[in-house]
């Protein structure tokens, strides 16, 4: 599609772990959260990524906005190391860099007016703003995203999920950020209000030019906002691709048997549709299986799966998938989307 | 088909300090033996409060009004220790969240177990026996283990569907599954909603399926109910309600729904957001943010008529409904 892609932001071998007590006289254990994450985001695209409860899809978003650090890998802004910068730098590097949470209302200081919440950032990093200067941003940005101007004196707590969710948006785009994180933000809202919030991140992104990560355990939502989209399992990407790739056509086990099980807004499709079922649960994080971590579900997987590791190769158009046989596994279209 | 629940003229109505909410008005409904019906419906829709009203679970403050008939029983104001001998044996209902329906310091066989000794006079080992065994045909594996499993060593979805089985132990002819696959992952709730359509099958359960998601009714629903601001404002055979909305309401949430097939480049959503059950608008509740709404709707509200093929819906506007505003 472009000719040029300019790489915002790539990520090189990142690896996070954490440290889990095993109990009050045992040793601690060590979960990983994140291994060989390789990637790179083109200035104004939006980057879906998608996986179950666990896989690490917000330890990744963290670790791209260093409020958690990599234990290794590096985390490239413009071709600088943002996991090397010192705080105080990070810290001003942040206007471009910003982040949406799941839970609008948690994510906003009750003690602090719908004005004062949005010009925080200003604060810190324009603190050459005067106070009318501040005030005007704030009014602009809170038009943009869909607040009249008498809320600026209002508190959280008189405020709807989706409203709230419209300031956590103005507060974010405040510093005029070139990438924002979006981790589920449309997760705890009506599905009215999770429309209007989608349209209003897809306009502004329009508008301003924004590059976004959407992390999202709803694959129809990621499918509806992403460009590409990257799925994550236990930690490790298994598949990267555009979001039609992803769909029409994708490559890794599990991306397929994920999609088969989104649930259709269609009863005629719905019941055409052949689910690929995926059996039991994911594993632990702190005891993955050995080789391909997915075998342990794969209805594809062969003895030699449980020995070596796939490695993430690059396939046509720059994809991206982790699976020792996907060469030879066909994935018939109508098993995924019933069509 | 035989009839299992009849729901006349319910009505759910809460104190509050100086005023009262009324947060289900007019609910009629009929369930039928092994039928899936899907209550559909934003927050604050009633849809939840109808529900907890039959199974005697409303708050302090809250009261019900009207009938809910299992056969010559009505529900609705019977006292809790006459409701016991039924809740659980002949209607049973899980939540969204089993971790706050689970007792966190019991084994999962004390208290599946628990079930069969009240309802069904068993002996101790032969409730757990049985125990084991619905826990089998729920899908969990290794059933003995998990029997002897406190609920937080399980996963959200082995915890539903503990949760499930418990409800299942003395075959309810009525099963109310509040938001029972929201707070799980995709590839488990596509296994847990194809339990619900082996029960309904196999065991001739009745489902009540209360949800947000209209890709969740899509499924498993015959037929669906769709509420706004305490009503039901349509009903009728799932395909019809999807393929043929008559109520703006509907359609606006068909709108709404991202597809993963069909990728529109902006979703039509509704405007506006739910109206509180304290200040519900004149007329039609549903008017401020309805595309269709004319003089009448402002005024007077539209009450819920048959409109033939079992389908019923509350709407004044009879025009086509071409959405797409912004599209």
């Amino acid at each position: 599609m472009d000719q040029t892609p300019i790489n915002l932001l790539e990520i090189k071998g990142l690896k996070k772990t954490f440290s889990v007590s095993g109990g009050l006289f045992s040793k601690a254990l060590t979960l990983t959260a994140l291994e060989d994450i390789n990637f790179s985001i083109r200035k104004g695209e939006t980057l879906g990524i998608v996986g179950e409860s666990g896989c690490g899809k917000s330890t990744l978003g963290r670790c791209i906005l260093q409020l958690l650090s990599p234990d290794e890998g590096q985390v490239l802004w413009l071709g600088q190391d943002l996991t090397k910068l010192p705080a105080e730098e990070m810290r001003m590097r942040r206007q471009d860099l910003q982040i949406i949470f799941q839970d609008p209302l948690a994510s906003l200081n009750p003690r602090m007016t719908v004005g004062d919440i949005i010009a925080d950032p200003l604060r810190t990093l324009r603190p050459e703003l005067n106070k009318e200067e501040r005030r005007a941003r704030v009014l602009k940005t809170m038009a943009s995203v869909g607040l009249l101007p008498e809320m600026i004196n209002r508190y959280p707590h008189e405020f709807s999920g989706g409203q709230a969710q419209r300031i956590g948006i103005a507060r974010a785009l405040i510093t005029e950020p070139k990438l924002i994180v979006c981790d589920e933000p449309v997760s705890a809202l009506d599905v009215s209000i999770q429309a209007q919030i989608l349209n209003l991140l897809a306009e502004l992104k329009d508008e301003l030019g924004l590059t976004l990560i959407f992390i999202s355990h709803n694959l129809s939502v990621v499918r509806h906002v992403s460009d590409r989209i990257l799925v994550l399992y236990l930690g490790r990407i298994v598949e990267l691709a555009t979001g039609d790739e992803i769909y029409e056509e994708p490559r890794h086990p599990y991306t397929r048997a994920l999609l088969t099980a989104v649930p259709i807004p269609d009863p005629k499709l719905a019941r055409l549709r052949n689910i690929d079922a995926l059996r039991g649960e994911i594993p632990s994080p702190i005891n993955p299986p050995s080789g391909c971590t997915f075998r342990t579900r794969c209805r594809f997987a062969k003895p030699y799966c449980a020995e070596k590791r796939p490695p993430l190769e690059t396939i046509e158009n720059n994809r991206l998938v982790a699976c020792h046989r996907w060469r030879e596994i066909e994935v018939p279209q109508e098993a995924v989307l019933g069509a | 088909m035989k009839q299992v629940l009849s729901v006349q003229d319910m009505s759910v109505t809460f104190e509050l300090h100086e005023s009262e909410v009324h947060a289900v008005r007019e609910m009629n409904f009929n369930l039928s033996e092994g039928e899936t019906m899907a209550v559909v419906g934003e927050s604050g829709s009633g849809k939840s409060q109808a529900f907890l009203a039959i199974m005697g679970l409303l708050a302090k403050n809250g009261r019900a009004g009207g009938r809910a008939m299992m056969g010559d029983i009505n529900l609705i104001g019977m006292p809790a220790n006459e409701l016991d001998r039924h809740r659980g044996k002949d209607i049973a209902m899980i939540f969204q969240d089993p971790m706050t329906s689970l007792n966190p310091t019991l084994k999962v066989k004390t208290q599946l177990s628990e079930v069969l000794v009240k309802h069904r006079g068993f002996d101790k080992a032969q409730a757990v026996k049985t125990s084991i065994e619905m826990l089998e045909r729920v899908g969990i594996p290794e059933p003995v283990k998990r029997a002897n499993a406190y609920p937080h060593e399980l996963s959200g979805g082995m915890r539903q569907r503990v949760m499930i089985a418990m409800a299942l132990l003395c075959q309810p002819k009525i099963l109310i599954a509040d938001e029972p696959t929201t707070a799980l992952d995709v590839t488990v709730q596509a296994q847990m909603l194809d339990l619900f359509k082996t029960l309904t099958n196999d065991f001739g359960t009745s489902l009540v399926l209360i949800t947000h998601d209209l890709g969740v009714v899509a499924g498993v629903a015959d037929r669906m109910m769709v509420m706004y601001g305490g009503r039901a404002v349509e009903k009728g055979v799932t395909d019809d309600l999807f393929y043929d909305p008559r109520h703006p309401y509907t359609l606006g949430l068909l709108h709404s729904t991202p597809h993963i097939a069909k990728r529109a480049k902006r979703l039509d959503p509704i405007q506006g957001m739910p109206p509180s059950l304290e200040h519900l608008p004149k007329g039609c509740s549903f008017n401020p943010r309805c595309a269709f709404a004319f003089d009448r709707c402002l005024i007077e509200r539209p009450p819920l008529i048959d409109t033939g093929n079992g389908r019923e819906k509350a709407c004044f506007y009879e025009g086509p409904m071409a959405y797409g505003k912004v599209a």
